[in-house]
């Protein structure tokens, strides 16, 4: 920001917040990345890993909404500073979120293990979570940077995923169908799909709120939308 | 009708509202120093209007402009135009103390007249001759502390002096003294600046109340004070109207930088 607050220590409050946000960022990534890790090479383990961290973001989310609390009855932040405290409250909302979506996808390395997961199937869920990923990566780069156009790009990057999912989920209903012996490992690999899939949707989520707090309005247009598979199977018309 | 479109009515509406004072171009100048820089203002109807800015910025001298109480300071000269209803209020045929009556004022400091709380709310009344009978005075003092939310506090000692009152109280007295004379829009200079908090909320919650009957006019240096009563607020510095904005807008995402740094408690 180009300018400091007569109060410092107001600087100080609110540049706490930025900095445990992008803590939390770079655990949420590190552990989504670690539970796609885990499924694919059936690493209980490193799932085990995942699972015990998803305190981290709970303590850190509720750390920061304390924080944010205290800094608006305190200092009652106006226009860009509310915004910020606003965002940061959302944004770590959103985080936790994520983590709570890697930590389900390791819960169910423990359930498929023992089933192999085809190769083909895996490097589908890989994709996807690379996918997730990258945009999880660059929402925090965005966060850091204040790029509005890099928000509104990540924003509309989300309908990659949203595709793949898709034909992950056309995929897995294949192999269900083959043998019903894979209904259960491919139901724990469709919600791990799914989980993968509503990170990218927590992403859009921050970049949303990102462009929100640099400029004070929601950006413009239709989200991408989020789940086509609602249609998959029914009569088309 | 959906949420969204009542809120889209309602805000057709704010900007329907009619313009009870309308500043252009105003300008002033005390001596050779000029305070205010062609400011183009409006005050709507039953709105609260609030002026803020730094020290000095020229708040109060255009709160002044809006019922020439700058005529009473000895150099100060005002350019441009200012209507009440339409009408300009520095017009040669306007009667200044009629002005005042329909523009009325409450200051920084609470002054009540060393005299009763009665004499206090009775004496404009009086003077505009408001009143025909004793019974028709004492029922505008009650009516204007009712208005002002003094009467509870005060209807069993109305001739005791004013300056006994508390500062909030003192205040509210002011207020009840303006709003005696029924004026059309009341200007109100930094009313709760002397005042401890709950005070000041009980003549923030007045303010709200006013509104109804009333157009407000309030300088404040609390920013908090300005988004809590105002429904629009302007933003001067030195000299000169830098931003007026719905008070929403003004506190949420400013259009101009120097409300941004200034609402925010930044340096640029
Ligand atoms: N009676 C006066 N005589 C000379 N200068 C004045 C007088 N009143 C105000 N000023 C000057 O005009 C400018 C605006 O003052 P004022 O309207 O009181 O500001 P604010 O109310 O925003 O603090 C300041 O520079 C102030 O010094
Ligand atoms: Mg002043």
């Amino acid at each position: 920001m180009s300018s400091t607050h007569i109060v410092s220590i107001y600087d100080e409050e609110l540049k706490y917040l930025t900095r445990r946000i992008s803590e939390m960022g770079g655990t949420a990534e590190q552990m989504v990345g670690d539970s796609v890790r885990a499924l694919v090479n059936t690493d209980v383990a490193l799932a085990q890993k995942v699972i015990s961290e998803d305190v981290i973001l709970d303590t850190a989310e509720r750390q920061i909404n304390e924080k944010a609390i205290v800094t608006i009855a305190k200092r009652q932040p106006m226009a860009a500073d509310l915004r910020e405290i606003m965002g940061a409250i959302r944004i770590a909302a959103d985080l936790e979120r994520v983590g709570d979506l890697g930590k389900n996808t390791a819960k169910r390395v423990i359930a498929v293990q023992g089933s192999s997961i085809p190769r083909n199937l895996a490097r589908g869920l890989e994709h996807l979570a690379e996918l997730a990923l990258m945009q999880l990566k660059e929402v925090l780069d965005v966060y850091a940077s204040r790029n509005i156009e890099k928000a509104k790009e990540i924003r509309e990057r989300d309908d990659e995923i949203d595709a793949i999912y898709t034909s992950l989920f056309r995929e897995l209903l294949t192999y269900m169908m083959e043998d019903p012996r894979n209904i259960t490992p491919c139901t724990h690999l469709l919600f791990c799909a799914k989980n993968i899939e509503r990170i990218g949707d927590h992403a859009t989520n921050i970049a949303e709120t990102i462009f929100y707090m640099a400029t004070g309005s929601q950006p413009e247009g239709e989200r991408p939308k989020d789940d086509h598979t609602t249609s998959v199977g029914a009569v088309e018309e | 009708m959906t949420e969204a479109a009542t809120e889209e009515l309602l805000d057709k509406k704010m900007n329907a509202v009619p313009l009870k004072m309308v500043g252009k171009d105003v300008s002033v100048y005390y001596g050779d120093k000029r305070a205010l820089y062609d400011v183009n203002l409006n005050v709507r109807e039953n709105t609260v209007t609030a002026l803020i800015g730094p020290s000095g910025c020229g708040k109060s001298t255009f709160l002044r402009t809006l019922n020439r109480m700058n005529d009473t300071i000895d150099g100060c000269r005002v350019t441009g135009t200012i209507t009440l209803d339409g009408d300009d209020i520095y017009d040669s045929s306007i009667d200044v103390v009629e002005l005042r009556a329909r523009v009325g004022m409450v200051f920084q400091k609470p002054n009540p007249f060393p005299k009763s709380i009665y004499e206090n709310v009775a004496y404009g009344p009086r003077i505009h001759g408001l009143a025909k009978s004793k019974a028709d005075l004492d029922q505008v003092v009650e009516q204007s502390l009712q208005k002002a939310g003094l009467w509870n506090e005060v209807k069993d000692r109305l001739h005791e002096g004013g300056t006994g009152l508390s500062g909030g109280q003192q205040q509210r007295l002011c207020i009840a003294r303006a709003v005696a004379v029924s004026p059309e829009v009341i200007l109100m200079d930094e009313p709760c600046s002397a005042l401890d908090p709950i005070a000041t909320a009980r003549v923030e919650e007045l303010i709200h109340e006013l509104r109804t009957n009333f157009t407000i006019v309030i300088v404040t240096h609390s920013m908090q004070q300005a988004a809590r009563v105002s429904q629009r607020t302007a933003m001067f510095h030195l000299g000169n109207l830098v931003e007026e904005n719905d008070t929403d807008k003004m506190f949420t995402n400013p259009d101009d930088q120097r409300t941004q740094d200034y609402i925010m408690g930044r340096f640029g």
